[in-house]
């Protein structure tokens, strides 16, 4: 019934019917789509769905075990993302592949497949500048990425692609890492070089606001089954998500107790904070609030703002140059005994990276907040390794995460399933301090609500929460009040009722202007 | 147990792969190999006297070991065990030199001491190199062996030399009194058991103590072990502090036990031989007691080798080489190897037969 409305014109690129497996686990099966030039295609599905896969059997990463690719409506055999890149498709991927300690210049040269023994760099930043100017994005070339924010670097991966003369473009989730505004301006950049150049592009997504805004065709896949294709004209964000959860779906709001904010004294209170980021320039300056039992406190704003040295410092992981947190009235500093007593959890972005050990097990990463504590160990010295496995198995099954067991490797497991296994650690315990970082950040909306529930949870029975988060719709869902951050300053506090999103946009942007 | 049964195999290989080079090397000489391992082998564990002289090399190499093994628990390469068993070995010298006289008991228990804090501390200072100033731990440590070694050759050849030590230049003796014991009738010194129990002891702390557990954990992620609490820098400058003291405790077992003075024997290799057994043991205290009674078994053998095969003196060292350069290509074999999960597809087999 969904897979009616393609018109068969040209197309560009054909994934016909294809089959991929994975010792027993069919990670697709029998999928087909097929880009056509000067349009967008959506690829919408859950975590898991096969979204990915699917790319990475186009992009030559994968064998398929059935099926075939054609390219103009020829057969061809992709064996590696070389062969790709000479078919003339690019994809920018998940995570950023740009070089940090590379200048933009260098990793635009970087991207080509054949570099020449001998760079001419004056000769590169001549031919690569009058071809930037017929790009949609502008950079300085020889700025260093490393200070770039995020929705910079997305627009340089784009470019990086649109520089090698491609014809099909694939986005793996572009706008996971941007605000509203950088993601609307890169997608509508993305639709008119598309309608302009003839390009065929792929977004990997699920955002269905993405995918009614700026795509013309949309394919479904779930549980690596293709499910449909649609024009995006004939389809409406109900059938989209019916398709993708196989079922009518429909999102519980979130159980928000009335407010009963009555103390006077703050739970969480942050005075005069100041933090250095990695160069030694102030990153927080000066910054002070407070968090009532009960509430959830938004911190709003572009990244590379602060949020993430904010972060870090509330977290232990940075020093604070200033000032001082206080938990219930008292100096409080982040070192396990105060963490333990005042019941302190934070939960850093890119949790992999900030707040797990890759290499260490399900069950041992479970237990980092308690590994010392009854009863996961005797005398808080020795370890009950039984204790850990089985306090462990409680968290995978309250919190559903998808493991094969608790003494798989973390660094195993998909990003949705780490993020999950953090949120068991840091909220399995009565909390009373949370400070949260981005804790969506590139998950399926099933996960997204989870995880937000449990959020608003902890809040109702009493914690105060901060929540730093890039996603403005987050911060505006969750938040009892919410401050917008910009240059390491709160610069403006409004409630999510009463919020007026030019004053909030003009707040947000404020630092870019300033920037440019 | 897949883990364990992964660097059981890597390692395995890397000693196949080593000895094919060794018996190249071996055929190159002129010689055959297989007689040469058959020599190696009697050199080694042939005789109880074989087995004495081995057991004697290997107590050292498991206190140096755990001079790189300790710190690399914490995520330190440190290769500063030859430093430390110098400067435990020189202050046990100067300790068991100035306190003789005194009840031998407590002169050996103040050897140990300062032997140990004084190699404690130079390996300590390596990691708060490393955690304050981020001075790379690997090149800091290897350039300290020079300075210990220099400062013992100082001191032994200047004011602090016995001048009836004509060849070798070295100071005073200990004091006979003071010499630590052999086991029972042998010629294996009490070092033998410090290293083992404390072989055993530091396996029981990495691997079921909430304090091991933070140094895995700081290992791992520093980012993350500062996350949850833990104080980074104390975890890294304790570990450096104990795999320091092990070496230093290398050392005074050879003035106490073996030389009864501070000389240049002190610095004969045990430290950098201890960095090979740590790798060959991939940090593991426990497998570092096997793996240090192999490559002393080696050592043993040398004498043997050159007197049966005339291979130079150096071949140990070449075998020892070859190994080393082995087991580190071997790292990269980590988490490549398709091993098949014996355990989990017999569970499926019965799982689907029922």
């Amino acid at each position: 019934m969904h897979s009616s409305g393609i018109s068969t014109g040209e197309a560009v690129l054909d994934a016909f019917n294809i089959t991929k497996k994975f010792g027993e686990l069919t990670a697709l099966d029998g999928v087909t789509i097929r880009l056509k030039p000067g349009s967008i295609h959506a690829l919408l599905g859950e975590n898991g769905a096969g979204k990915s896969t699917l790319v990475k059997c186009i992009m030559g990463y994968y064998n398929p075990d059935e099926g075939q690719i054609l390219v103009d409506g020829k057969e061809q055999s992709i064996n590696q993302p070389k062969d790709a890149a000479a078919l003339g498709i690019g994809m920018v991927y998940q995570h950023f592949t740009v070089i940090n300690n590379m200048t933009v210049l260098e990793n635009i040269v970087l991207a080509r497949p054949a570099l020449p023994s001998f760079i001419d760099w004056k000769k590169e930043a001549e031919v690569v500048s009058k071809k930037m100017q017929t790009m949609p994005f502008q950079f300085e070339l020889d700025k260093q990425v490393s200070s770039l924010s995020a929705g910079e670097k997305q627009k340089l991966e784009i470019i990086k692609q649109l520089m090698l003369n491609i014809r099909v473009l694939i986005l793996d989730e572009p706008t996971s890492v941007l605000t509203p505004n950088e993601a609307d301006e890169i997608l509508q950049e993305v639709k008119k070089l598309s309608q302009n150049n003839g390009l065929a592009v792929l977004i990997i997504t699920h955002k269905f606001r993405e995918v009614m805004g700026f795509a013309d065709t949309v394919t479904v896949l779930r549980k690596g089954a293709f499910v449909g294709s649609q024009t995006v004209a004939e389809t409406n964000p109900e059938i989209l998500s019916e398709m993708m959860m196989g079922e009518g779906l429909d999102l519980p709001p979130l159980e928000r107790d009335a407010t009963q904010v009555n103390s006077n004294q703050a739970k969480l209170s942050l005075k005069n904070l100041s933090i250095l980021d990695n160069d030694g320039l102030i990153a927080v300056d000066d910054l002070s609030l407070q968090i009532y039992p009960g509430e959830i406190v938004g911190i709003a704003g572009v990244s590379g703002n602060g949020q993430s040295e904010l972060t870090a410092g509330l977290g232990g992981q940075r020093a604070l140059k200033n000032g001082v947190i206080e938990v219930d009235g008292q100096t409080f500093s982040p070192v396990r005994r105060d963490l333990q007593k005042h019941r302190y959890f934070v939960l850093p972005e890119e949790p992999l990276k900030n707040a797990c050990v890759g290499n260490m097990s399900v069950a041992d990463n479970m237990a980092l907040r308690n590994f010392d504590l009854a009863p996961n160990s005797w005398f808080n010295s020795f370890l009950n390794f039984s204790a850990i496995k089985r306090e462990s198995k409680k968290l995978i099954t309250a919190f559903n995460v998808k493991t094969p067991g608790p003494d798989e490797v973390i660094s195993n497991l998909s990003g949705g399933n780490v993020q999950r296994a953090v949120l068991a650690r840091e909220l399995s315990q009565q909390v009373n301090v949370l400070v949260i970082a981005n804790p969506c950040f590139g998950l399926d909306f099933k996960a997204v609500s989870d995880i937000r529930n449990l959020i608003m949870e902890a809040r109702n029975e009493g914690a105060a929460v901060l929540l730093i988060s890039e996603d403005l719709d987050e911060v505006l869902q969750l938040s009892d009040r919410f401050y917008v951050m910009s240059k390491g300053k709160v610069v403006l506090e409004s409630k999510p009722n009463d919020v007026d999103l030019t004053e909030i946009g003009k707040a947000m942007a404020g630092h870019m202007e300033a920037a440019a | 147990m897949l883990k364990t049964l992964e660097a059981f195999a890597v390692t395995l290989v890397a000693i196949i792969i080593s000895l094919v080079l060794i018996s190249i090397f071996i055929w190159a000489s002129g010689n055959s190999f297989i007689e040469v391992y058959q020599t190696i082998y009697k050199g080694a564990f042939g005789t109880w006297f074989s087995w004495q002289n081995t057991l004697v090399r290997a107590a050292p190499l498991m206190l140096t070991a755990l001079c790189t093994a300790i710190p690399a628990r914490v995520g330190l390469v440190v290769i500063g065990g030859e430093g430390a068993v110098v400067m435990g070995g020189l202050f046990a010298a100067i300790t068991g030199i100035s306190l003789n006289g005194m009840s031998p008991g407590f002169v050996l228990f103040a050897m140990l001491f300062t032997g140990a804090l004084s190699a404690g501390l130079w390996i300590l200072g390596v990691g708060a190199l490393q955690y304050y100033r981020g001075v790379n731990e690997t090149i800091s440590s290897l350039l300290l062996n020079y300075i210990a070694i220099a400062i013992l050759n100082f001191l032994v050849v200047g004011f602090m030399r016995d001048p009836a030590t004509l060849n070798k230049p070295s100071t005073h003796h200990i004091g006979d009194a003071n010499m630590m014991g052999v086991i029972g009738e042998s010629s294996i010194h009490y070092g033998l058991v410090l290293g083992i129990l404390l072989c055993i002891a530091l396996w029981f702390v990495t691997s079921r103590t909430t304090f091991g557990f933070s140094m895995k954990i700081t290992g791992g992620n520093p980012r993350t072990a500062k996350l949850a609490g833990l104080n980074v820098g104390k975890i890294i400058l304790v570990s450096c502090f104990i795999g320091g003291a092990c070496a230093g405790i290398a050392g005074v077992v050879e003035v106490a036990a073996v030389h009864g003075r501070a000389n240049s024997s002190l610095n004969a290799g045990y430290g950098y031989a201890g960095i090979l057994v740590a790798f060959l043991a991939r940090h593991n205290p426990m497998a570092i007691i096997l793996f240090a009674i192999s490559l002393g078994g080696i050592q043993a053998s040398g004498g043997l080798m050159q007197r049966r095969h005339d291979l130079p003196d150096a071949s140990v060292l070449v075998m020892q080489g070859i190994i080393f350069v082995v087991i580190l290509a071997s790292e990269v074999f980590y988490g490549r190897l398709k091993i098949p999960n014996l355990f989990q597809s017999q569970k499926t087999a019965q799982e689907n037969a029922a």
